[in-house]
């Protein structure tokens, strides 16, 4: 089973769009969700939409989140925390570009590598 | 203080954070939105706002679940890095406080809440963030001052965060063009220590 891609954006928008681009690279090979916007529909993101996101791309071989700012990154490590052991320790939130993050991950992803692989991937895109 | 925290009203003091919050988030948001993405108010009192609604049943609990309760509801409801932030504090102030603490009880576990805050947002004092009132707040509580005094220190502090240049967070983006504004986030950490001391008169 490839390892999951989540992808959490203040924009709902990026956030799917984001997946589109993934989905046109690797298809249905890698498991994929996407969330974005506050509570209430508006910019920002929800700890509860990312944790259901998780669920949905969850592979036992691991998730690798991208995220786009500061409180997406923040409400991502706080949805790793809430899920709770022993699921947290195959998560990984990722320090990458998101778009990019996503695209070469679930690229990673669809040979099959293992989740720190993928997260490796994407932590080359990282600005040094 | 002679009383035990835990015979403080939740319902009360949940109440009194709310009003607060409400009372500022036009103006919070205002700051938030010099220096930051514009919606720390709003966010703020949603979660405030969803606290209220379950203040009966926050207060029906003993004291460490019902802020633990209170953390989750935060983290769940806010939509910006404050819910994790504010909310890791209610938790861990939850899982730090014995049922029954006296006032020195709650100032160490107080001191272990701002920790685990300033673990959660990997930040330290100095770079314009709520850590800048929260630490200050923490002497003051753990020193034995009155509760007049500690919510003087909040304000003093929040004031402070004024010529810092942000190293953490959004306005971290602007680097020196954050200096001049106060932190947002140190605003509200202030209010609340403000409106938690006066309401339980520490």
């Amino acid at each position: 089973m490839n390892v999951g891609i989540v992808i959490v954006s203040h924009s709902p928008k990026v956030a799917e769009g984001t997946a589109d681009m993934v989905r046109q690279m690797v298809g249905d090979e890698v498991p994929l969700a996407w969330c974005g916007g506050n509570p209430e529909g508006g910019l920002g993101t929800s700890v509860g939409d990312i944790m259901e996101a998780i669920d949905r791309a969850w592979s036992d071989a691991g998730v690798a989140i991208l995220v786009d700012l500061g409180g997406a990154e923040t409400n991502s490590e706080m949805a790793v925390e809430m899920i709770g052991e022993p699921r947290s320790k195959k998560i990984v939130v990722c320090n990458a570009p998101i778009v990019e993050g996503a695209v070469m991950a679930a690229t990673e992803a669809s040979g099959g590598a293992s989740l720190r692989e993928v997260v490796a991937t994407a932590h080359e895109l990282a600005p040094a | 203080m002679t009383e035990t925290l835990a015979t403080i009203d939740l319902k009360t003091l949940v109440a009194a954070c709310a009003a607060t919050i409400s009372a500022h988030a036009d103006e919070l948001t205002s700051l938030d939105q010099a220096i930051g993405d514009g919606d720390h108010g709003y966010n703020m009192k949603r979660g405030f706002d969803a606290l209220l609604a379950e203040a009966d049943a926050l207060a029906a609990k003993p004291l460490p679940d019902a802020l633990k309760a209170a953390g989750t509801k935060l983290v769940m409801t806010v939509g910006g890095a404050s819910g994790p932030l504010f909310g890791t504090f209610l938790m861990a102030l939850g899982k730090e406080l014995p049922p029954e603490p006296d006032r020195a009880a709650f100032a160490a576990a107080f001191a272990r809440a701002v920790d685990a805050v300033a673990a959660r947002g990997k930040s330290e004092a100095g770079q314009k963030t709520m850590l800048d009132v929260l630490y200050p707040a923490r002497d003051a509580l753990v020193a034995g001052r009155s509760a007049a005094e500690i919510a003087a220190v909040a304000d003093a502090a929040a004031e402070a965060t004024v010529p810092m240049k942000a190293l953490r967070g959004r306005a971290s983006f602007l680097g020196d063009r954050s200096i001049g504004h106060m932190d947002p986030g140190s605003r509200s950490s202030a209010l609340l220590v403000r409106t938690v001391a006066e309401t339980l008169g520490v």
